[in-house]
């Protein structure tokens, strides 16, 4: 009797080993994960940060400029009622990422500053600038498109993207004033999807 | 001894010949300014600084090199994000070219990997300006736009199929001595994504797609060739990999 109690926990310690296996398999990057991406980003905290360092987060991701006067406000203030309103539904690791398209001028103080005005300090709030390169790379992987009107003006699209825990694009939203509740129901459905 | 200095004679002489080719193979532009279909503000002339461009679009001879020094980009390998599904669509194998198009443009290529491939040379994609500049040369001026026989060569290309078949150096080259700029593909430029036209069939007129997108207009619609190229511009995705979509490189001038 002991001696088979003693074969069923072997049998079931093997079971668990493989299917932590397969967990790991899963891991490994899909084709279509934005964490191909090999560019390092600045944070509005100055810290030097790869894109792949968020995986396992679900990501909200949105690209601003912060000398923007029109559309910009409006994008962050509706990033800040995604968050309040998924914060209300679901728990999980998630941060919310508004990319700079002016990397020029859209200094890490810059970033500080716009993420203390608006109040957007807790550690789901990342802000990032890169390079003119690496921006473009990003906006071409989100099919957001911008150009420079003046020194200090871009023309964009207002394009909010999510991406599942290993970085595949699941979801957009595109427009201003758009009603964001499909945004939120995909956001905690992936939260509450476990690998 | 005499082995080893034939060897190195060999090599020299082969880097000489390569080298003379590949200068060959670039234009050197000087700069100016024009104005644009699209610019900044409508009727704003618009500045273009010196800059090299290759003669002729990446053929896929080229650009099989290209893959076989950087594994990473052929087709079994690619990264679906960076290029999609057809991307290289028509070669027979990784490292096989489609039949009897060695010195015809490489097309099926991704944004992604047109710009992989012109970093591996030292080089960049133009700029949508650049291309545009070195575009609007006819064979004797360097602003032909208001040719009408120009932008009618140009319009009857475009309608004509399959020309992404044909060869490099069909037809000859313009002022700046560059090759196909119009005839044969369309190219990729680096900041493709920045060609925005709104107000056509999404909703509500784009105002809610776009910051300040009363500031984007036509300058010239008369430039009906221009325009195509800018519509076109704008439908496109980076992964995308066409079969009439191919790209050259161009540097900046030391």
């Amino acid at each position: 009797m002991l001696k088979r109690i003693h074969i069923l926990i072997l049998f079931m310690s093997v079971l668990l080993i493989c299917s932590d296996l397969q967990i790991v398999l899963a891991q490994e990057l899909d084709e279509m994960s934005i964490y191909h991406l090999p560019a390092k980003w600045e944070t509005q905290n100055g810290n030097v940060v790869n894109l792949s360092d968020f995986k396992g987060n679900v990501l909200v991701a949105v690209m601003i400029y912060t000398s923007c006067k029109m559309a910009c406000p409006v994008l962050i203030g509706e990033m800040k009622n995604i968050e309040a309103s998924v914060k209300k539904k679901a728990t999980g690791d998630i941060k919310y990422i508004l990319v700079s398209i002016d990397p020029e001028r859209d200094t890490p103080e810059r970033l500080k500053k716009i993420s203390q005005d608006y109040d957007m300090t807790g550690e789901q709030w990342v802000f990032l600038r890169g390079n003119e390169e690496t921006t473009r790379d990003f906006a071409n992987l989100l099919a957001v498109k911008y150009r420079q009107i003046s020194p200090k003006d871009f023309s964009h699209s207002n394009i909010i993207s999510v991406f599942d825990k290993g970085g595949i694009l699941v979801h957009q939203r595109e427009g201003l004033n758009v009603d964001s509740e499909e945004t939120i129901d995909q956001i905690v459905t992936l939260l509450n999807t476990k690998e | 001894m005499k082995r080893l200095c034939w060897y190195c004679f060999l090599y020299i002489s082969s880097l000489s010949v390569l080298h003379s080719v590949c200068a060959a193979d670039v234009a050197s532009l000087n700069g100016g300014k024009y104005v644009p279909l699209y610019g900044a503000k409508s009727g704003e002339e618009i500045t273009v600084r010196s800059f090299s461009l290759q003669t002729t679009p990446v053929t896929h001879e080229a650009y099989l090199q290209f893959v076989r020094t950087h594994p990473e980009w052929r087709r079994s390998k690619v990264k679906r994000i960076f290029a999609e599904k057809s991307y290289l669509q028509d070669w027979t194998s990784d490292l096989k070219i489609p039949p009897g198009r060695k010195k015809s443009p490489v097309t099926h290529v991704s944004w992604f990997a047109a710009k992989a491939y012109c970093k591996s040379k030292g080089m960049r994609l133009p700029l949508l300006k650049e291309w545009e500049y070195a575009a609007m040369a006819s064979t004797e001026k360097f602003d032909a736009r208001q040719d009408p026989e120009f932008t009618r060569s140009i319009l009857a290309g475009y309608e004509t199929p399959k020309t992404y078949l044909k060869e490099v150096k069909h037809d000859p080259p313009n002022i700046h001595k560059v090759y196909d700029l119009h005839g044969l593909v369309w190219e990729w430029v680096d900041d493709f994504n920045s060609v925005i036209i709104s107000g056509e069939s999404r909703n509500d007129g784009d105002k809610g797609l776009f910051c300040a997108a009363g500031a984007v207009g036509a300058t010239d619609l008369a430039n009906y060739a221009a325009f195509m190229r800018y519509a076109f511009r704008s439908s496109l995705k980076a992964h995308f990999a066409l079969k009439n979509l191919g790209f050259r490189c161009a540097k900046d001038k030391e």
